[in-house]
């Protein structure tokens, strides 16, 4: 148990806008928050960093296709091939899919539609930022709003994924059971996050950063919040598992 | 099929392709214009009758003719007699 | 055509002369241009000024009133809150998607050139039944267009209403709120008089042929030429060009760079530089070479009446213009300086390629329009619509049947379709979101919220637009009531027909005068909003809607009453019903029919109810709250049941017909439910308050049993409540999208 609390970069792209919610929830649950410009080659001494959830780039072209090349994405590829815990929601995750730190990519909702709503989620591995000393099975209740969260990949690629063990969660119902109806957006095997083989990388479509205040509703963001922030100051991962 | 917006107005995603091009490296580009592409195939009697169902599908369903032009770039017809445009 | 040009851009003989005898000359082309474009219904408010004059604008927390971007009120701890409502029907029917998204924006930036930062937008939206393609499609397009823009941006959109009614269908009604924060010392308003010599800084979006409409009849490029481009051309809204906009515009706020901020909408730069000169009581020059162009063969009145979306003006002193340049910069947002505020005699001087292309009083432009007092004249069906009282019409259909016929009726069946494709809680402050009475968001650092809601009554206004207009204030602050919020104040939308006829005037003095009444009794003044006239077309106009918007506020959120029923607890019906079914939900839905009196609305009564709502949450005294609105008692009773997942049995006293006590309307009710324990004291608080009550019966269990008269399950109800909109939308797929 360390001293100093766990420093949080939180990366801020023209268009993000759950930046603000994700240094919130850091703060919240007792991490130094620190905020990061898309512009500037510079993490600011974080232990660990978050892509936020928005628009960034207004989600043209391609959503998080131009994002990746912005210039603090060349320190946080150094930072994330250093084994450094690095965290995208939503459209950071889609930006760590571009940028290839993680596999697979995200496409238009099946329905179309974006979608705002409560959902479950099963915890699949606690090999990632987000769920270490979490356990496998776990449910947790945590908002989707989006309109490209549908998780693809190749068939080989998915195959892949799932035999080393590369899925974070997947949307279920409360007990944790799988079904289409509760897969919001029409995932591959109701995929809602994935990890880097090393681990270190993980990045999901929900916002656990709007679950973590109790007056709002459900808090299913706080274990998840409480992972990285251990993950944070623990030393660097070691490599394929 | 080709839809695109038409001339003058506002493509905001050719805008910000535009404007993040410079950034790596491409100074040189202008005029970005983002569209759409539709191949598809209709079992028709002919060429003429093909093309104007395209023609009448693109303007109802394919495009929104308040904001966009739809062109027809090809249409060829294949073995089986259809016509793919 | 040889009509005068004058006239082809809609502009009365009478209207030039007024023109003509005020700046001592004929009017050039392009003077004709900004004068249309300034003194059309839709900036100059010329058909409606008369009548707005007797909205009650004044009160204790209003900080701004009507008349500029937006209003203000002070909900105390130094923070100002900032609201309007605008329309955006007729883009919206042209171009669904881009004709709301492009509503989105124009109130979003009416909200930051106040300096506010926008926390929450609602949306109203009236539409021809669902049966039909065409307003499937605008249906459809309008919410994709308001989700693609609010969520795009960042603003929460939290709450709003949907309803559908025949007259719609070829006039949706698109009205969208939006409400911001400030410090209330730092409110940009006209209050502060920038100096002569401060410049114009046009920053955001370059200037396109966007929404070139009337006047387009001025392009001097021949119809042949190139058709295509002079035709008016759609606006295209850019959401994230609207999300730079917001951040850099709050920067420059927060950094105190500016002497003024306005946005560009109707009318684009005239409307803002004339604007900004008279505000600051000053004369201003602009140059149209200046001007960031999208394309460069602008003419002279294009880039005037231009409606090209995301632009703002500032109005800068010299030595911080570097600073207001370099945070336009850092954010990726074009600035130029395009013109300035000069001493001399009040008038707007433009200049283009060297030479002056304009130069009228800026006062005349912005507040010259003549002032219309139209002829008014009621309705000849009136009588018959009237007199033609449902409300005792015999009913065969079993009331459990007419139930869940009624909840499966678009206007009372779950919008959750609609709110779900809305980001309803980005920026984390949403303590209460869509689905319930009335929305509530937080102010971070505090343990305050503001409540949120809007009503519009069109079925009623069309048999009685003072009752409608009347009610609609009233029920929207008992939404606010409901989850224990103190109603403070209004903006509003109306939505007429035609002005020009008198029936239609009349609709509107009468709905005015129907606001002001409520207004006065409920203490909620009017902080400004928008009217909206010309919804017809050939003889079909809508129903003469007037639209509420509120603002609420909540002292300590954790005490807000939601509307879901619990186990184990009491249920009372507050207020009083009485035999009324004129213009209900049930006579539309079950009998078919648009017809009789709206019911009875005592403003004394619906005080003492929010009155009550407000202290009972205040002490922690009730387990839920619901306002009887359309449907009445009944469904009021399933909506809280299907919420909590709980059933209930009741029973209801007195002896009206059955589907009489369940379905009517009467106003100023609300079902409450209580712990048994504390039964007594919420009865004693409300015979202290006068309001009638009546304990109905108890929740719990699978099922809504009403008496002997209906027994449906909670299952049955939801699907079909929840189901019915789904339905109708999955019938025909939409393929059409922006972009």
């Amino acid at each position: 148990m360390t001293a100093r609390a766990p420093r949080v970069g939180v990366v801020t792209f023209p268009g993000s806008l759950d930046d603000r919610d994700a240094v919130r929830a850091v703060r919240a649950m007792g991490g130094e928050a620190v905020p990061l410009w898309y512009g500037e080659r510079d993490l600011g001494g974080a232990d660990a960093v978050i892509l936020p959830g928005g628009f960034s780039y207004g989600d043209y072209l391609r959503t998080g296709a131009i994002a990746r090349f912005a210039p603090v994405m060349e320190e946080l590829r150094a930072f994330a091939d250093a084994g450094r815990p690095v965290v995208g929601i939503c459209n950071g995750f889609q930006i760590l899919c571009e940028a290839g730190l993680l596999p697979g990519a995200l496409i238009r909702n099946a329905g179309r539609r974006f979608v705002c709503r409560w959902v479950d989620i099963r915890v699949e591995t606690s090999l990632s930022p987000f769920t270490a000393g979490l356990v496998a099975g776990e449910v947790l209740r945590v908002p989707v709003k989006h309109g490209e969260g549908q998780f693809v990949a190749r068939g080989d690629e998915l195959d892949w994924m799932e035999g080393d063990g590369l899925v974070v969660f997947r949307y279920c119902d409360p007990d944790g059971a799988l079904g289409a109806e509760h897969n919001p957006n029409g995932s591959a095997a109701a995929i809602a996050g994935v990890r880097n083989e090393a681990g270190n990388v993980v990045g999901l479509m929900p916002h656990p950063e709007h679950a973590i205040d109790p007056d709002l509703g459900p808090t299913g963001g706080q274990p998840m919040f409480a992972a990285l922030l251990q993950s944070a100051l623990e030393p660097v991962a070691s490599g394929i598992r | 099929m080709e839809v695109s917006l038409k001339p003058g107005l506002l493509d905001p995603q050719g805008k910000a392709i535009e404007g993040s091009l410079p950034a790596l490296g491409w100074s040189n580009v202008s005029d970005v214009r983002v569209g759409k592409y539709v191949r598809l195939v209709v079992d028709a009697t002919d060429l003429e009758a093909a093309t104007t169902q395209v023609g009448d599908m693109s303007r109802r369903l394919l495009s929104n003719p308040v904001i966009e032009d739809a062109v027809i770039r090809e249409v060829v017809e294949d073995a089986a007699g259809n016509g793919r445009a | 055509m040889n009509e005068p040009l004058h006239r082809r851009l809609g502009l009365t003989d009478d209207e030039l002369e007024s023109i003509r005898s005020t700046i001592g000359r004929d009017p050039n082309p392009t003077e004709l241009a900004m004068y249309a474009a300034m003194w059309s219904e839709h900036c100059s408010y010329k058909s409606s000024k008369v009548h707005l004059r007797n909205l009650p604008t004044d009160g204790p927390r209003v900080l701004v009133g009507p008349g500029q971007d937006a209003g203000a009120i002070d909900v105390g701890g130094g923070v100002a809150v900032v609201f309007k409502m605008e329309s955006h029907s007729h883009p919206s029917a042209v171009e669904p998607y881009q004709g709301a998204a492009t509503g989105v924006g124009g109130i979003v930036r009416d909200i930051i050139s106040m300096g506010a930062r926008p926390i929450a937008l609602l949306d109203l939206l009236r539409f021809g039944p669902l049966t039909d393609e065409r307003n499937r499609w605008l249906f459809d397009g309008v919410v994709a267009g308001i989700g693609g823009y609010g969520n795009c941006i960042g603003v929460p959109t939290v709450g709003g209403e949907v309803h559908f009614g025949t007259p719609h269908s070829a006039n949706p009604t698109i009205n969208v709120m939006c409400l911001g924060i400030a410090p209330a010392d730092r409110l940009v308003t006209a209050a502060k008089a920038p100096p002569a010599g401060s410049l114009l800084v046009l920053f955001g979006a370059s200037t396109g042929r966007d929404g070139i409409g009337g006047v387009s009849v001025l392009a001097s490029r021949t119809l042949e030429d190139d058709a295509a481009e002079s035709r008016p051309s759609v606006q295209i809204g850019d959401p994230f060009a609207g999300k730079l906009l917001i951040e850099a515009s709050m920067e420059m706020v927060e950094r105190g760079l500016l002497e003024g901020l306005q946005d560009l909408g109707g009318a684009g730069l005239t409307c803002a530089a004339s604007e900004t000169a008279t505000r600051a009581g000053l004369g201003a020059e602009v140059d149209l070479d200046t001007v960031p162009l999208r394309q460069e063969d602008l003419e002279p009145f294009e880039i005037l009446t231009s409606e090209s979306q995301e632009r703002m003006l500032a109005v800068v002193v010299p030595e911080r213009l570097d600073d207001v340049i370099e945070v336009c910069t850092r954010w990726g947002l074009g600035a130029a300086v395009i013109g300035r505020l000069v001493d001399e005699g009040g008038t707007l001087d433009v200049r283009h390629r060297g030479a002056e292309v304009a130069r009228v009083p800026a006062r005349s432009l912005a507040d010259g329009a003549p002032v219309y007092s139209r002829p008014m004249a009621v309705p000849l069906e009136r009588d018959d619509l009237l007199g033609d009282d449902p409300t005792f019409t015999t009913m065969t259909t079993p009331v459990g049947d007419a139930l869940l016929r009624m909840l499966s009726a678009p206007n009372v069946a779950s919008k959750r379709w609609v709110w779900e494709q809305y980001d309803s809680i980005v920026q984390g402050g949403t303590v209460l979101g869509p689905g319930g009475d009335a929305a509530l968001v937080r102010i971070e650092g505090t343990l305050k919220a503001l409540a949120l809601a809007t009503d519009g009554k069109g079925r009623y206004s069309a048999l009685d637009p003072y009752l409608g207009a009347a009610h609609a204030v009233a029920e929207s602050a008992r939404n606010v009531a409901c989850t224990g919020a103190t109603p403070l104040a209004i903006t509003n939308c109306l939505n007429f027909g035609n002005p020009e006829r008198p029936e239609v005037m009349w609709q509107f003095a009468e709905s005015i005068r129907g606001i002001a009444d409520a207004c006065r009794a409920l203490e909620t003044p009017v902080t400004g909003g928008n009217v909206s006239f010309y919804n017809e077309s050939g003889d079909s106009a809508i129903w003469p809607t007037a639209v509420i918007g509120i603002v609420g506020l909540i002292h300590d959120y954790r005490l807000a009453v939601r509307h879901a029923f619990g186990d184990g607890t009491l249920v009372y019906a507050m207020g009083e019903t009485f035999p009324e079914l004129g213009g209900s939900e049930f006579a539309e839905s079950v009998l078919g029919v648009v017809a009789g009196r709206p019911p009875a609305l005592d403003l004394e009564r619906e005080r003492a109810l929010h009155s009550l709502l407000v202290e009972s949450a205040r002490g922690d005294l009730i387990r839920s709250a619901h306002d009887c609105g359309d449907g009445g008692l009944a469904i009021a009773l399933a909506e809280s049941a299907m919420a909590g997942g709980t059933g209930f049995a009741v029973s209801i006293p007195g002896d009206l017909p059955s589907h009489v006590s369940l379905f009517a309307e009467s106003a100023s009710r609300a079902v409450v439910t209580v712990d048994p324990v504390r039964a007594s004291e919420l009865e004693d608080l409300a015979a202290e308050l006068r309001v009638p009550f009546a304990r109905i019966g108890e929740t719990g269990g699978p099922r809504m049993v009403f008496d002997q008269i209906a027994d449906v399950t909670v299952a049955e109800a939801t699907t079909a409540y929840e189901d019915a909109i789904p339905k109708l939308m999955s019938g025909e797929r939409v393929l059409r999208e922006a972009g």
